[in-house]
């Protein structure tokens, strides 16, 4: 399947895009960021801790575990500082 | 319900008035706004980055929770995105009630969730450096306590 992925904050800074399109088999957050660690350098850097980020999948806040079938848009982001 | 997610100012008195005309069978209305907070009278900019069309279905789900959980008759949340000076309005919620209690309640709830649960990213520059503002412990805690309410 082919997903829409977001990156935000200094997640964004550290990929150097904000969004890509990722052709990808992966069944839950966790192991999409398995599959973009494995890819580049930048990416293993950015995504080193993930207990220090948060994903949203189509918009809803979701666990790494959670299923991505049906799934068109993924977005990866440190903890939110609106307010 | 008034969600608003926008680049430019606002006057927290104007529209404060709006939403108090508009209101119906209420007895209080209660609104807090969020200034950008100076760092050492150094701060140069404030940029709030924010996800466009998660923030919305974020803030709105917000307000709905509230409205759930107190009689409101009226929710008004409003978030700026992009640059910002100190002691520029950032953000206002309003509610309105029959009673003051559901209405300051209701408007402490708001902000607790919106400050960790709404899409926005908030980067300081101060001293020509610029940073990243952190969450904290404190504003996952605060919605731990509305949990267990």
């Amino acid at each position: 399947m082919t997903l829409t992925v977001l990156y935000f904050a200094w997640l964004r800074e550290r990929i150097g895009e904000g969004r890509e399109e990722v052709e990808t088999d992966a069944a839950t957050p966790a192991e999409l960021v398995e599959e973009l660690r494995a890819r580049e350098e930048r990416y293993a850097v950015a995504f080193q801790d993930i207990s220090a980020l948060k994903v949203a999948v189509d918009q809803e806040l979701v666990g790494f575990d959670a299923p991505l079938a049906g799934a068109k848009e993924v977005a990866f982001f440190p903890p939110m500082t609106g307010g | 319900m008034d969600i608003r997610v926008q680049s430019e100012p606002f006057q927290p008195g104007a529209l404060l008035d709006a939403f108090t005309a508009g209101v119906s069978g209420a007895g209080a209305v209660v609104s807090f706004t969020g200034l950008v907070r100076d760092v050492d009278d150094a701060l140069e900019h404030m940029v709030i980055e924010h996800y466009p069309g998660m923030t919305e279905r974020a803030l709105t789900k917000i307000a709905q929770d509230a409205q759930d959980r107190w009689p409101l008759s009226d929710v008004l949340i409003l978030h700026r995105y992009g640059e910002l000076r100190a002691e520029e309005p950032i953000m206002m919620v309003a509610t309105a009630s029959r009673h003051r209690k559901a209405a300051f309640e209701a408007a402490d709830f708001l902000m607790d969730y919106l400050k960790s649960r709404a899409p926005f990213w908030k980067n300081e520059r101060v001293a020509g450096e610029d940073r990243w503002v952190a969450a904290t412990e404190e504003d996952e805690d605060a919605l731990k306590a509305w949990e267990t309410r």
